[in-house]
């Protein structure tokens, strides 16, 4: 009898797009390295390279330091709406890009509180109390969004192959922002300045910060430390992890599925009203389309630090609030490239595709077996 | 038997998937304290009733009854909350949580949080090997361990029926015996256990009573050791040729 020939497996060829990716991947490292330490022999070259900031020459130290700390502020609110991103995900699947949106209702709406507590006086004269409730109420309003939108929106939609919600969510984003632009006007909403006990600079570790960042920083990494508490240690927590596991099992152990995906739409709303108030404070205008680009940004941290992954988001936003806060001058400015600051949002989203090439998981991703994701 | 009020019972049941007709007409009582197993080969619609009976599955026409009570459109938690558990096919484990996580998602619904202790105790006495696996992920467990943990995961819902999907799928065969033991373990501690297999001889000889399952209707149906001697079955299902 003769053998069977099995069939020999085939070695995969090294063809035209790994190399292509292989020189990109080449190019970009080379890129980076020398726009970071700069080319020695320009004369009278660009301010921010190492050697320059070194030799004394070039930006001050305290300048990198600002730069980064503004970073981190920045990627602070980034991982906050990033984890509406990731949350959704990891117990439905598909992206909800009208995310951006719940973001920007809870930033629209409490204008109109602090704007009262800045008129009655008590935005200076009861700081923490006002910040306070005008937080609430752009988490109010956030949550109550994201939730409405999955109720509507999204529930129907439960069974469907994956493209549909999600280009339902592109068609909600639209839909909450021009329904805001009809109720609130297009017109920009001045915040109040930040009430007079955040203004300047605190030290902290004998280094000096803006107050309103350090706000900002303080703020959102104990609504991280909270929300990881829900999530790893509360029965609701657990359903949510057991949902986005295996919903049918989940539903087998009598978790109400509806109402775990609604508090899941919740929490990431909250999340997304608090990051509102955040920027608000830092940026002071808000507007309608004030959701789109950190909503994007959001999102591009989120699969940055490994979608799916709660960590992962707040990580994930860091990176890019700090690579787009510190990257145009540490690597652009190398090559001489004028106006640098005003590049940010390239070098973020080139900083995705970089993550992409060389970590399509993300950064914290853990690597999805097929059998995992079904 | 006519006088007991059976746990969990089918009046002329019908599902439809689409325009397939899955379920026709399918009566079956289940009583208190009984083991019952379901026979049938591929796609006769073993898996089918049990979504029924959890409400995964709505039937087109017909009851579902479960302590007397219609719940024929009720959803799975208010069944669950009425004492129906299962333990699934392929154990379908939460694979990212610990072990004790994945036992106290078998808690869900219970309010009585004081007895949890007690009862974790018992699951330890059934599967000591439980004990020391509880802060592991259990994803990293072994096929048997993972049967062993899905088993305790549904004990903990302290359920008056235990439905149980395929328990010998994709075990080794000492464990498919190890597991039927304690399938009559769980039985003599009070526990209705409906057990769904295709390993007919294997569940006929712990069950009481069994049903015979093909392309959706009831084809036989008896006492456990009528089903055993009766030659169609003996043919059919338990391999044996005249």
């Amino acid at each position: 009898m003769k053998l069977l020939k099995l069939p020999q497996q085939r070695k995969r060829r090294f063809g035209f797009v790994d190399s292509f990716l292989w020189a990109v991947r080449i190019g970009a490292l080379v890129f980076v390295v020398v726009g970071i330490f700069g080319i020695p022999g320009v004369a009278g070259g660009p301010e921010g390279s190492l050697f320059k900031t070194l030799s004394g020459e070039g930006v001050s130290g305290e300048a990198w330091r600002d730069l980064f700390i503004s970073g981190l502020a920045q990627g602070s609110m980034y991982g906050m709406i990033a984890l509406g991103y990731s949350l959704v995900y990891g117990v439905l699947g598909f992206i909800n890009f009208a995310h951006g949106e719940v973001f920007m209702s809870g930033a629209l709406v409490s204008f109109f509180a602090a704007d009262a507590f800045a008129t009655a006086g008590i935005w200076e004269s009861q700081p923490v109390l006002a910040l306070g409730f005008t937080i609430l109420v752009a988490m109010a309003t956030s949550t109550i969004v994201a939730v409405l939108t999955e109720r509507i929106a999204y529930r129907r939609l439960r069974g469907s192959p994956r493209l549909i919600p999600l280009i339902t969510s592109i068609g909600m984003s639209f839909f909450i922002r021009y329904t805001f632009r009809g109720l609130f006007g297009d017109s920009f909403k001045t915040y109040p300045a930040a009430p007079g006990v955040l203004e300047g600079r605190a030290t902290i570790f004998g280094v000096e910060i803006l107050k309103t960042q350090l706000t900002v920083i303080v703020v959102t990494a104990v609504s991280m430390v909270v929300l990881y508490q829900f999530v790893a240690r509360t029965r609701m927590g657990r359903a949510m992890r057991a949902i986005a596991e295996d919903r049918e099992i989940a539903a087998l152990m009598g978790v109400n599925v509806d109402r775990v995906i609604s508090l899941t739409f919740a929490v990431g709303g909250a999340m997304a009203g608090i990051a509102g108030v955040l920027w608000a404070l830092l940026f002071r205008q808000v507007h309608f389309l004030t959701g789109f680009l950190p909503g994007i940004k959001g999102f591009t941290a989120a699969v940055v630090g490994g979608i799916g992954n709660m960590a992962g988001a707040y990580v994930g936003g860091l990176a890019i609030g700090l690579v787009e806060s510190v990257g145009p001058l540490l690597v652009l400015d190398g090559w001489g490239i004028p106006a640098v600051s005003q590049l940010k949002d390239v070098v973020a989203f080139s900083a995705l595709v970089l993550v992409l090439i060389y970590r399509p998981t993300g950064l914290l991703g853990e690597r999805l077996s097929v059998e995992e994701r079904g | 038997m006519a006088d007991r009020e059976p746990v969990l019972e089918f009046r002329g049941v019908n599902t439809h998937y689409g325009p397939v007709h899955i379920l026709k007409d399918v009566d079956l009582k289940v009583f208190d304290g009984e083991i019952v197993c379901l026979l049938g080969g591929n796609a006769s619609g073993k898996t089918t009733t049990l979504k029924a009976v959890l409400g995964m599955v709505i039937p087109t026409t017909g009851d579902v009854l479960l302590n007397g009570e219609v719940c024929s459109d009720k959803s799975t938690s208010y069944r669950v909350e009425r004492g129906v558990t299962m333990v699934p096919e392929n154990r379908r484990l939460f694979k990212r949580m610990t072990v004790k996580e994945n036992l106290e998602m078998g808690t869900y619904l219970r309010t009585d949080k004081e007895n949890l202790a007690d009862d974790l105790e018992r699951i330890f006495e059934l599967f000591p090997l439980v004990k020391e696996r509880l802060g592991q992920k259990a994803g990293t467990l072994s096929g048997g361990e993972q049967q062993m943990v899905a088993v305790g995961r549904a004990l903990m819902a302290r359920p008056k029926v235990l439905l149980m999907d395929e328990p010998s799928m994709g075990l080794a065969p000492v464990l498919v015996a190890q597991n039927f033991e304690i399938i009559e373990q769980i039985n003599e501690a009070g526990t209705t256990v409906f057990v769904v297999e295709q390993n007919a001889s294997m569940a006929l000889s712990i069950a009481d009573r069994g049903y015979v399952l093909q392309t959706g209707q009831i084809v036989l149906s008896g006492t456990a050791e009528d089903l055993l001697s009766n030659p169609q079955m003996r043919q059919a299902y338990l391999g044996e040729v005249d």
